[in-house]
């Protein structure tokens, strides 16, 4: 067989293969005809068959046209198993239908406390600012949650606090935490300057639970100590935090005097408000501003309380509660909706 | 407090508008929490004089009254009983608006037309009389806007003073920052206080406690008891107190005037005709005027009189012994200055708070003592005719000084990043009463003795960060230069627990820690370790826990009660525990979840109720999440669960917490009903155990042999302990095994269950060998028969 005879072979038995594989109305069929015109009596078989009696120089067009045959065939096998498949898939579905918006095996997700996921998100924002996270115990003794902080006994800021004392020690010395604060006190204690961190945590106050009191709620608390911090620096430092937490660099801080003990100057922080923009509306009362917390350069007196010399390092603190900060951007009302711990409030977040 | 704006003005002329006025005290840290305008809702309400009163011919209890307001005479039909011709009363004509946006018509009252009416107080929103109409002051002139006649053509804010800012409880302090603010000039009148040379006064004054009341002024007058006048009352009533009679209302007005609480007692039910001030004995007690008996300690404070017998608790409240009254004839004014810690001690044990104890606790001006009392003479001659005696005895043992503090104003711009120049912190300073002299980093300031807050050189920046703004404060963005910001290990695998329950389908719960000492022992918790709450407000909350799950149980109980009965929660949260050495507790950081009701899966397959396995699932993930290397649950029977159906969790060989059933006994005295099933762990012992090995091993790219095993043991027998057994009977080329079947029959005998094991072996370099396998198996199998009695399944 020279290299034309081989070339007609090759082109007849594509021509009837054409016709076999479009006969063809099963899978069966068609594996059939596969094996006819691809095995080993095939007519690719037989042109390759014939190849070693060619010359040289004849051998690869006899080779290019082996492989076209074979590529060709393949490809109608191809396409007319993709149409019998289909057909056939077709043909059975009715009787294998499932209605997907049954349902499913019940594989749920939980959810995050909104609390915990607002604090997971200031912390973020902090450390995105380089700050570290800080925690200390609930339980604390009068030294950490008053004295160092610059209140001393019988001082009128204590009357600010309703305290849960608890019974150890001597009286009203050992009480839960108030505020996050006496975290900055064991922070500073146990470290040197300078010092950067947030402190997040549960708070406690002697309140019985009902709709606008809670005997539990979060703060955090953020405290940075370092040589030259500045006022300016404490005002920065919110802005940047305050912009990043509502996303929205077109909301405003007001900063007005106010009095903590603990710090010194002292003003109470406001942003403007996030649904109205200032226009005023339920949220903000009217007043376009709505008050966040509070904050202030470290006092002197907390810095001698942790040994470090107020002379030489300066600091400044802000904080505020969790609580407020999530009852503002989702208009919930009630604080005690936080402790209820309703499942269909607790899967809304 | 109140500050109404006409009163402020007598000492600073404001003329700001109202909404400046409170943009300026807001940013001074005076914070406005209200604004009233008491008038503002009146419109057209004149006065009238009353002509004549004649019945009304249709109705017995109303009358005919013939009125000129000014410019004519007109006729009302008016119910009041007190109404009589000569009466000058505020007439709301047709037109007229009244408080609430109501406005008057010209209207017929059982046939008699009526030109508008006559107004009570309470229809003027003067408080609550409205027994009849309210009687104007007879040189009241008809036609005048009653408004002007009542005083209700003002502002009054309302002020949140925080608690270092005494001075600016009082008018004179208020309007001393609005000029300061406005550059106004404060100028307060020195009060010329007439004596009455035909009247004696002597009285005595002896300071015993002299550390607690540095000084005290007596002072006698006579005087006419009654009630006092109309402005006397109105700004008293504006500023929020209630008018009593003219000797009281004048030691209220110079209280909220000028910050000097001030007592008068009545002189003639003063034994000895003085006072002693010295401290109380132990279980000494007085009447105060509030009618209550107070036992006293002897670290509080009495004025007594001249025979010592208490009359007053100093500072505080005044007795009912000498308390002025209508028959009074005669006052001692006392005006003093008590020792701050000792009144809010006192103040504070007793229970006991009052406008002079708020004062006195955080400081009044020791030095105004005198001028204080002199303006209260001078307006007691004014509104009850006194006749004042002719000195004062102020007794002054313990002068104050003015400290003198060194201010630099390289440390103003250091703390508040400002560049301001020297003259700027004096301008700053002098206009709050601060004396300064001197430049640049030698300022010395010597504030004025009603500024108990500044005795610092930071309480001076503070001031003067107030008077420049916070706004002409620079914004700066520090960063730490030598940390990396970041979770602690420890605080990165907490989110990690939580975020591994919350995937298992939990939904994380706040509880509260407080817990009522019997929610504990129903709950089977140990009690010895339990720590009270000292101050209770409830008795369910007066521990606090030692577990998380009974306040889980109990939120459990909430949802059901609310007809959610699916309730899958998770706490991590701490629990509290008596030291075992030092003072504050044990804290301990516990993860606990609870589940109860069914999962939803119809449909496609029957729902399934919760069992012991959910919270056994639970667990698994949580350790497998962090990673634990080693969990045991060893059958135990750990408070608050069903007896045969719980575990205690051991890692590494200690235990950590339990999984279980909750004992329904427990459940139902928490209210909880149907199967619950719970665990509750220490989050930071767990943390504490060894974890996953990470270094990287090949998987075998070889075939595995996989065999089956049943072996019939007691039923005490836990599956994981002979899973263990082949484990460890096997070595390295097992590489899996686990109980796929139980079997219980009465054929295996009693006590007895069968327990099938699926064991798949695999060697990292070679298939293995049928001959390899045959001697694996018989070595499980010895090993499981040795160890735990039992007999290998035919």
């Amino acid at each position: 067989m020279n290299l034309a005879e081989a070339q007609a072979t090759l082109d007849a038995g594509r021509l009837e293969a054409r016709g076999a594989i479009e006969a063809a109305t099963s899978i069966d069929d068609l594996e059939e005809v596969s094996r006819r015109f691809l095995g080993k009596r095939s007519p690719a078989s037989v042109a390759n068959e014939a190849i070693k009696g060619l010359s040289a120089d004849e051998r690869p067009a006899a080779g290019q046209a082996v492989g076209a045959y074979r590529a060709a065939v393949t490809e109608m096998i191809d396409a007319r198993r993709g149409a019998l498949q289909g057909a056939a898939e077709a043909a059975g579905a009715e009787d294998e239908r499932l209605d997907l918006t049954l349902g499913g095996h019940g594989q749920v997700r939980g959810h995050l406390h909104l609390i915990t996921q607002i604090q997971r998100e200031l912390e973020d924002i902090f450390v995105g600012l380089g700050y570290r996270v800080a925690e200390g115990p609930e339980v604390e003794d009068d030294w950490h949650n008053f004295e160092a902080l610059n209140i001393p006994p019988a001082h009128p800021a204590r009357s600010m606090q309703d305290t849960i004392y608890v019974q150890l020690g001597y009286e009203e010395q050992v009480l839960l935490r108030t505020h996050t604060s006496p975290v900055q006190i064991r922070t500073m204690e146990t470290s040197e300057p300078p010092i950067y961190v947030v402190a997040p945590g549960r708070t406690y106050r002697n309140e019985t639970l009902d709709a606008r009191h809670s005997p539990v709620f979060h703060q955090i608390e953020c405290l940075a100590v370092d040589r030259n911090l500045t006022m300016a620096d404490l005002f920065g430092t919110i802005e940047a935090f305050v912009r990043q937490l509502f996303n929205d660099d077109s909301v405003r801080t007001r900063f007005r005097s106010d009095f903590f003990p603990y710090t010194e100057p002292s003003a109470e922080l406001a942003v403007s408000c996030v649904f109205c923009h200032g226009d005023g509306c339920r949220v903000c009362s009217h007043t376009g501003w709505i008050e966040l917390g509070g904050c202030g350069m470290v006092d002197p007196n907390v810095f001698v309380a942790v040994g470090y010399d107020p002379e030489e390092w300066q600091g400044f603190a802000f904080g505020f509660g969790l609580e407020r900060l999530a009852m503002i951007r989702y208009g919930i009302d009630e604080i005690r909706t936080f402790v209820e711990n309703d499942v269909r409030f607790l899967a809304r977040y | 407090m109140r500050a109404p704006l006409s009163w402020v003005r007598e000492f600073a002329p404001v003329d700001a508008p109202v909404a400046e006025i409170v943009v300026a005290l807001n940013q001074l840290g005076l914070e406005v929490e209200g604004v009233e305008e008491p008038g503002r809702e009146i419109a057209g309400v004149i006065v009238a004089d009353v002509l004549q009163v004649i019945p009304h011919p249709n109705a017995d209890k109303l009358s005919l009254v013939d009125i000129n307001d000014g410019t004519r005479e007109t006729r009302v039909v008016c119910g009041a009983p007190n109404v009589v011709a000569g009466m000058h009363v505020p007439f709301a004509p047709a037109g007229a608006t009244l408080p609430g946006g109501f406005t008057l018509e010209r209207r017929k009252i059982r046939g008699e037309t009526s030109d508008g009416m006559l107004c009570s107080a309470k229809e003027l929103g003067l408080g609550e009389d409205h027994s009849g109409i309210l009687g104007l002051d007879a040189s009241t002139v008809p036609g005048t806007d009653v408004r002007e006649v009542l005083g209700l053509d003002d502002v009054v804010f309302d002020i949140a003073v925080t608690p270092n800012r005494p001075d600016a409880m009082c008018i004179i302090g208020v309007a001393r920052e609005l000029a300061a603010h406005f550059g106004l000039p404060l100028t307060v009148p020195d009060a010329v206080t007439a004596r009455d040379p035909a009247y004696d006064g002597d009285i005595s004054v002896t300071i015993e406690a002299t550390d607690r009341c540095p000084r005290y002024l007596g002072w006698a007058a006579r005087v006419t008891m009654g009630p006092s006048p109309a402005w006397v009352q109105q700004r008293l009533v504006k500023a929020g107190m209630r008018p009593i009679s003219n000797v009281v209302d004048v030691t209220n007005y110079v209280l909220l005037e000028r910050n000097q609480p001030l007592h008068a007692f009545d002189l003639g039910r003063l034994p000895g005709r003085g006072v002693i001030v010295r401290l109380a004995k132990a279980k000494e007690s007085i009447t105060t005027l509030d009618g209550v008996v107070r036992t006293l300690t002897n670290e509080d404070l009495l004025i007594c009189d001249a025979k010592s017998k208490p009359q007053a608790i100093a500072g505080i409240m005044g007795g009912s012994d000498s308390e002025v009254d209508a028959a009074t004839t005669e006052i001692l004014l006392e005006a003093a200055y008590f020792e701050r810690m000792g009144i809010a001690r006192s103040s504070k044990r007793l229970k006991l708070r009052s406008e002079a104890s708020a004062r006195f606790e955080r400081g009044i001006d020791p030095d105004a003592v005198a001028t204080h009392a002199a303006r209260a003479m001078a307006l007691l001659t004014e509104v009850a005719g006194a006749g004042v005696a002719a000195s004062a005895i102020d007794e002054h043992p313990t002068p104050f000084i003015r400290p003198h503090i060194t201010l630099r104003t390289s440390k103003v711009n250091r703390l508040l990043g400002t560049k301001l120049a020297d003259t700027d912190v004096l301008a700053a300073l002098s206009p709050l009463g601060i004396d300064v002299e001197g430049a640049g980093d030698a300022i010395v300031a010597t504030p004025p003795a009603f500024r108990p807050d500044l005795e610092r050189e930071v309480d001076l920046v503070e001031e003067v960060a107030r008077r420049v703004g916070f706004a002409s404060i620079g914004r700066t963005v520090p960063k730490p230069q030598d940390q990396i910001g970041g979770l602690t290990r420890a605080q990165q695998e907490r989110r990690v627990a939580a975020d591994a329950l919350v995937g298992a389908g939990f939904s994380e719960a706040v509880t509260l820690p407080l817990v009522g000492p019997s929610d504990l022992e129903r709950f089977g918790a140990p009690t010895d370790r339990v720590i009270a709450v000292a101050n209770p407000l409830r008795a369910e909350d007066s521990a606090l826990r030692t577990q998380i799950l009974p306040g889980l149980l109990r939120a459990v109980a909430t949802n059901q009660a609310r007809g959610l009965a699916d309730v899958s929660l998770f706490e991590i949260g701490r629990v509290f525990l008596t030291a075992k050495k030092g003072l504050l507790p044990d804290e301990k950081l516990h993860v606990a979840g609870v589940v109860t009701g069914s999962f939803h899966r119809s449909p496609v397959e029957p729902d399934r109720p919760a069992d012991v396995y959910d919270a056994v699932d639970a667990l698994r993930v949580l350790l497998d999440a962090l990673e634990i290397a080693d969990l045991a649950l060893v059958p135990a029977s750990p408070p608050g669960m069903h007896p045969t159906r719980a575990a205690s969790i051991t890692v590494n060989g200690v235990s950590v917490g339990a999984v279980g059933q909750m004992s329904a006994r427990v459940c139902d005295s928490l209210g909880v009903s149907g199967t619950t099933v719970a665990f509750e762990l220490d989050l930071e012992a767990l943390l504490d155990a060894p974890r996953r090995d990470r270094t990287f091993v090949t998987p075998s790219p070889y075939p595995p042999a996989v065999i089956d095993l049943a072996f019939v043991v007691a039923v005490e027998v836990p599956a994981a302990s002979v899973e263990g057994t082949l484990r460890s009977a096997s070595g390295k080329v097992l590489e899996d095994v686990h109980c796929f079947d139980e079997f219980i029959s009465d054929a295996l005998g009693a006590g007895r269950r069968s327990l099938a094991f699926r064991l798949r072996y695999r060697a990292s370099d070679r298939t293995l060998k049928d001959a390899e396998v045959a001697v694996l198996r018989q070595q499980g199998i010895d090993a499981v028969i040795t160890t735990h009695g039992g007999e290998l399944r035919a």
